[in-house]
């Protein structure tokens, strides 16, 4: 492997080698390397680009990894990638896609992943984006996720974005079918005229299906961030929905809440907040001795961890 | 030691001038724990809050260990081994206890360390390491570690304002045994703000601020029989939490 191409993993999905299980990496719009084991199959698509992942009922403790890298300018990434997780299976899914551009044009990669998720299934789903490189040339991710939760299944999923990324559109949503949990949990920082959109929407379809949404951002230099998050409740069900941002410099944030009950027994919260750094938390930090800049590191990283 | 000349603090508001601090001194001599106490709103925490260097004085000087420090910021008084334990402790999403305290020392602490500062202050420490310091934390225990993040550290002066504030009169008790043994074993010189009669038996000495004026310094056998006439009206001395 490249020393650029093990950075990346290493940023996106904290791989140092080779994982171990189930993994597929994807390279410029290419498949670069991929491996299947017993009880989870990873085959490439026939109609579309990419893979589908098949893990067999009752897996337990497996992991799969599928990293994306782009590190040439002018790539513009599709890919469909189907995840197929068996009843009573619990597994622990690395996705994430790290761009390194140098060039003038932009790069793109578009995930559109699907997850069908079986019933009493357990997933952990961890999606890290980063970018870096000094060129002109645009760093784009625009993931689409559509999570298909089967009866007393629990989803939880991790999405993370902290540095690099120009422009990301993402679009997540799910059904629960009765019994069901979701669990996201977004965490974002833009800086410079980076600019960020996240609409989550969530389908209570089950009895006593639940969902929580946290997302804690923070917004920097003259970047802009917007959200859109809404819980429908279609029958007994409870959802959480929690924005949280702080905001600096010229940056604005749009926090858009919205909840709908279709039932009388649908219990559905939205907290939002946006606010700016309080000046109590960097003062108790600078009478330990750090700076004002070091402070608000402090805080900004604890936020966001 | 610490020397405050004739400092004064004042405000704009939209009725003209208003004098916060009003021409104060005093000398808080090394190795001594000094009580700083007076009516609510008389301005004992603005004269904290001038020697950390959270305000900046409008006039006169702040002497410490010989060095005028009126004009160094928060960052560079800290570093000269000043600290302050706030009176309303500010809240950190995300930042667990042990951080705090760790971010307090200028270290990453060892957990045995971290417990030992947070069973000083009655709490058990297996049930705060990892908490975050955020509102989910009572009053009374998020200012137990506030005070715990001083005792992290080995100060040449140590201010706490009002430590007695939002805590439980029987945990308090409790931690007026260990506060001024921690307090004396860690810093050189402890100043706390306080209204306690039990924080006040632990002075050697005591400062009486009224009406941002100084109204008497002296040991607390000269200070504390002449307090219980003069502020009964502001002052309970029986324990009233006096936020």
């Amino acid at each position: 492997m490249e020393k650029l191409d093990s950075l990346l993993l290493q940023e996106i999905a904290g791989m140092h080698d080779i994982p171990m299980g189930a993994y597929n990496i994807r390279k410029n719009g290419e498949g670069l390397s991929r491996r299947s084991t017993a009880n989870i199959e990873i085959r490439p698509k026939t109609d579309n680009p990419g893979i589908d992942i098949i893990v067999a009922p009752g897996t337990v403790n497996e992991s799969v990894h599928i990293p994306v890298i782009i590190t040439e300018t002018g790539i513009d990434d599709l890919v469909y990638n189907d995840f197929y997780i068996g009843d009573g299976a619990d597994v622990l899914i690395v996705a994430g896609c790290g761009i390194h551009n140098s060039g003038d044009k932009k790069s793109q990669h578009d995930g559109i992943h699907t997850f069908h998720i079986g019933k009493n299934a357990s997933v952990k789903y961890v999606e890290k984006h980063y970018g870096e490189g000094d060129g002109l040339g645009e760093r784009i991710l625009n993931p689409v996720t559509v999570v298909e939760q089967g009866e007393g299944s629990v989803c939880e999923m991790e999405m993370v974005q902290i540095k690099g990324v120009d422009s990301t559109k993402r679009d997540t949503k799910a059904s629960l079918a009765a019994g069901a949990r979701l669990i996201v949990t977004e965490r974002l920082l833009t800086h410079g005229k980076q600019e960020a959109y996240s609409n989550i929407e969530v389908q209570l379809n089950g009895d006593d299906s639940s969902a929580q949404i946290v997302s804690r951002t923070v917004a920097k230099d003259n970047s802009k961030q917007v959200f859109y998050y809404n819980a429908v409740g279609n029958d007994k069900c409870r959802a959480h929905v929690q924005c949280d941002s702080i905001i600096m410099d010229k940056a604005t944030v749009s926090s858009i809440p919205g909840i709908t009950a279709n039932s009388a027994d649908a219990q559905i919260i939205h907290e939002a907040a946006i606010g700016r750094i309080n000046n109590d938390q960097l003062t108790k930090l600078m009478t330990f001795g750090l700076t004002e800049e070091e402070a608000e590191e402090v805080i900004i990283s604890g936020f966001l961890k | 030691m610490l020397e405050l000349k004739n400092v004064s603090f004042a405000v704009d508001t939209d009725s003209g001038n208003l004098e916060i601090i009003d021409d104060v001194s005093f000398t808080v001599r090394d190795d001594s724990f000094t009580v700083i106490t007076g009516p609510n709103g008389g301005g004992k925490s603005t004269i904290a809050k001038l020697i950390m260097g959270i305000e900046k004085p409008t006039s006169g000087k702040i002497i410490y260990n010989g060095e005028d420090i009126t004009d160094l910021s928060i960052t560079e008084r800290a570093k000269k081994g000043i600290g302050y334990a706030f009176q309303q402790p500010p809240r950190f999403k995300g930042l667990t206890v042990r951080r705090l305290l760790s971010l307090a020392a200028g270290s990453t602490l060892p957990e045995d360390e971290c417990c030992s500062y947070l069973t000083g202050v009655g709490l058990c420490s297996k049930d705060y390491l990892n908490r975050e310091m955020d509102v989910s934390l009572s009053g009374g225990e998020a200012k137990r570690i506030e005070i715990a993040t001083l005792m992290a550290r080995n100060l040449g002066l140590a201010i706490f304002d009002e430590p007695e504030a939002g805590i439980d009169l029987w945990s308090f008790s409790m931690l007026v045994k260990s506060f001024k043994t921690m307090s004396s074993d860690k810093h050189n010189s402890v100043i706390v703000i306080s209204h306690q009669e039990r924080i006040m038996s632990l002075a050697d000495e005591m400062i009486v601020i009224a009406d941002g004026k100084l109204k008497n310094q002296g040991t607390k056998e000269e200070i504390l029989p002449t307090l219980m006439g003069e502020f009964t009206q502001e002052c309970d001395f029986r324990g009233r939490d006096n936020k």
